[in-house]
């Protein structure tokens, strides 16, 4: 049995009187995609966060890829990628510019060639100089699936990453996950879109308040039983402690 | 060494980066410029004609101008990274974090001195001044000026970013810490638009160059728990 | 710190002896200046005022690193309690420089190298508590507040030197010369008593305040605690 890609026990995160993060623990195996459920404000982004070393935990730890979550950051960030609802990418400059920025700051030398072939990968041949204030947001998040293309992370995470995309770039970005995953890798999405997240996900986990409420695999189980646990754990009452 | 040059290679990315979002945005320039020219009339208004009082403060508004534009160009340098949340961008990017530093110092020392550039002159025409004959002495203090004002400069543009009130923060946190920038450099533009030379002015010189060393080693290294989350 | 902040009460019982004694021999047993008459007494407040202002500045800066370098909140709350306390002390000296200056030449303010230099400095200090206080998350304003601290520390020996030459080459007859002017000898005890004094004082009122810190950070951590789920 392959090392787990991400491992870890007890991630708490607190922003001021706000407790944001909850003794979290998590295990993603490879080849494995995981679901991160949950209302808004439930934590799943700062889980997010917490694993992908943009935020630094006040509590708990653990291993990601293999590396210490606390004191082997920089080799993490090296080998993972994020897709958020936010494209971390320049209004101001050209698809072509941005992909080349995005390279030079990790230190890698992309040819022209492999741009323009990860470019039409993701359906955006032709759109190297376009600028990016003119692209939608389905090109953006294409241009991002691009980006992803170039450095090949093993550990993707995902933050809401279906919200305004067409079925098209659904379909690719759905594609990529799964290839991710295939060779190796895993993927972690957050999302409140049920059925996109049964549409990919092996696994579920319920955040609620900070912290996992339960968790389940897809085997044997419906998008009708997920919605109605989904309804009766995230936004019913307090929940009694789930089955796992 | 491999590791230097990969510093260097990210600040160049940096930099360039920033010229070219500069080059099609417009917005930072534009506003120093405009702003500058603004200044500089406005003085003219507030001082009145009388020459020889206008030649006894020149040098210092004519830092005045140099500051308050590149205030404004400071304020302005992490506007990029404030969209699209690039910040969190740079923070999930491998890599050392002084690069990042010396990108955006790069672009702020040399949008203030393109400033400065236009600025001089049209200083020298609205008040009579004759700022060719020292061109190079002048230029030295200017760019020893611009560089300490920009290195923590650019630190708290960076610290705020994030923060409310950002506009009135960066002026109140900057402007006292860069007195000793303020007073040399305007006392050597003193020494030289007088025709006196640099050769009386040169403690001020060293203290400029003194601080410019300093925070060029401080702020990089600082520039991490700045951007840390 | 915690057991540190057990000798406060003493601290207190110190500085509050001090102070008296200093007072009585400042404000009543020294003699009078030659020149400037009674007035000059409130230098007994002003001198041990900007040496506290300096020393709290010198422990912000202090605790910051540390702060940084360990990441323990306690260090952070001693910079942040030091700086409130130390900005008060620097207004002390701002308002006694200034009744001073008024009383001796006239003009509620002077920019001589002194009063400037203690100008800068509270402007650095007050910019140190409105950073903490805007920032969103108090983590990012500890730590944004600990750079500051430092930056500003590297910054005072350069500020000292420039002001001075600001000073000097403009007034040549000051009255206050860098090293400040040469106390007599009967002026020299009641100084240095309160300028202990204050210090002693200082220290009590850090003591006391990072110990409300701490109790600050034991609610908050309660609180959280009490939220979780069993």
């Amino acid at each position: 049995m392959a090392d787990p890609r991400v491992q870890v026990q007890g991630l708490t995160k607190v922003f001021g009187p706000t407790l944001a993060l909850d003794g979290v623990d998590l295990r993603v195996d490879p080849g494995e995609v995981v679901a991160l459920l949950g209302p808004n404000g439930a934590g799943k982004t700062t889980l997010l966060k917490l694993l992908a070393t943009a935020l630094k935990p006040s509590a708990g730890g653990g291993q990601v890829l293999g590396e210490d979550l606390l004191k082997g950051r920089e080799r993490i960030r090296r080998r993972i990628g994020m897709i958020s609802h936010n494209h971390h990418l320049y209004d101001d400059l050209t698809a072509l510019e941005n992909l080349q920025f995005a390279a030079a700051m990790r230190g890698m030398r992309v040819t022209r060639g492999a741009i323009d072939k990860a470019l039409g990968e993701v359906g955006l041949e032709g759109q190297a100089h376009g600028k990016l204030r003119t692209f939608s947001t389905g090109m953006k998040r294409r241009l991002v699936i691009g980006k992803m293309l170039l450095f090949a992370p093993e550990l993707l995470f995902l933050d809401e990453p279906h919200n305004t995309l067409d079925q098209a770039a659904i379909a690719l970005l759905d594609g990529y996950v799964a290839s991710v995953a295939a060779r190796g890798g895993a993927a972690i999405v957050a999302t409140h879109n049920l059925s996109r997240a049964y549409g990919m996900a092996d696994r579920f986990v319920l955040i609620r308040d900070g912290a996992v409420t339960w968790c389940a695999r897809k085997d044997g189980l419906t998008l009708e039983m997920l919605r109605d646990l989904y309804a009766r754990h995230a936004e019913g009452p307090e929940p009694v402690e789930g089955w796992r | 060494m491999s590791a230097v040059g990969d510093v260097m290679r990210r600040t160049w990315a940096m930099t360039r980066k920033d010229v070219t979002v500069e080059l099609r945005a417009r917005e930072r320039v534009n506003a120093m410029l405009f702003f500058a020219a603004l200044v500089l009339f406005i003085f003219n208004f507030a001082l009145g004609p009388d020459r020889e009082k206008l030649r006894e403060v020149a040098p210092g508004l004519l830092w005045l101008a140099f500051l308050f534009t590149g205030m404004l160009g400071l304020g302005r340098s992490f506007q990029a990274e404030r969209e699209n949340d690039c910040f969190e961008e740079l923070l999930l990017t491998p890599g050392d974090r002084e690069s990042i530093y010396f990108g955006k110092l790069a672009g702020n020392v040399l949008f203030m001195v393109m400033a400065e550039g236009l600025i001089l002159p049209l200083f020298g025409i609205l008040y009579n001044l004759d700022v060719w004959g020292a061109l190079p002495s002048l230029a030295l203090v200017a760019l020893l000026g611009t560089v300490g004002f920009s290195t923590i400069g650019t630190l708290l543009a960076a610290m705020t970013a994030h923060l409310r009130a950002r506009e009135v923060m960066l002026p109140l946190l900057l402007f006292p810490l860069t007195v000793p920038v303020i007073l040399g450099s305007v006392r050597a533009t003193e020494a030289i638009l007088s025709g006196g030379g640099l050769g009386g002015v040169s403690h001020w010189l060293k203290l400029l160059a003194g601080f410019d060393v300093i925070f060029l080693v401080a702020c990089p290294l600082a520039f991490e728990f700045v951007l840390e989350e | 710190m915690e057991r540190a902040t057990r000798f406060a009460p003493s601290f207190g019982a110190a500085a509050a002896v001090m102070l008296a004694v200093g007072l009585y021999l400042g404000l009543v047993a020294a003699p009078p200046d030659a020149v400037m008459g009674d007035v000059q007494r409130i230098m007994y407040l002003h001198v041990p005022s900007i040496v506290t202002a300096y020393v709290a500045f010198f422990i912000v800066f202090c605790a910051s690193v540390l702060f940084l370098w360990r990441r323990n909140l306690g260090f952070d709350a001693v910079a942040v309690s030091s700086a409130e306390i130390g900005v008060v002390f620097c207004g002390i000296t701002l308002a006694t420089g200034s009744i001073w200056g008024k009383s001796t030449w006239g003009v509620w303010w002077t920019w001589d190298a002194r009063l400037t230099l203690t100008a800068i400095l509270f402007t650095i200090y007050v910019g140190y508590l409105m950073l903490r206080s805007f920032a969103e998350d108090p983590q990012a304003g500890a730590r944004y507040g600990a750079v500051l601290a430092i930056l500003g520390f590297l910054d005072i020996p350069l500020n000292h030197f420039a002001v001075y030459w600001w000073r000097t080459l403009h007034q040549p007859s000051s009255l206050l010369r860098p090293g400040g002017p040469s106390v007599a000898r009967p002026m020299l005890v009641p100084l240095l008593v309160n300028m202990l004094g204050m210090v002693l004082l200082y220290t009590y009122f850090l003591l006391r305040r990072v110990q409300l810190e701490q109790r600050r950070h034991l609610i908050l951590e309660g609180r959280l605690r009490r939220g979780r789920r069993g």
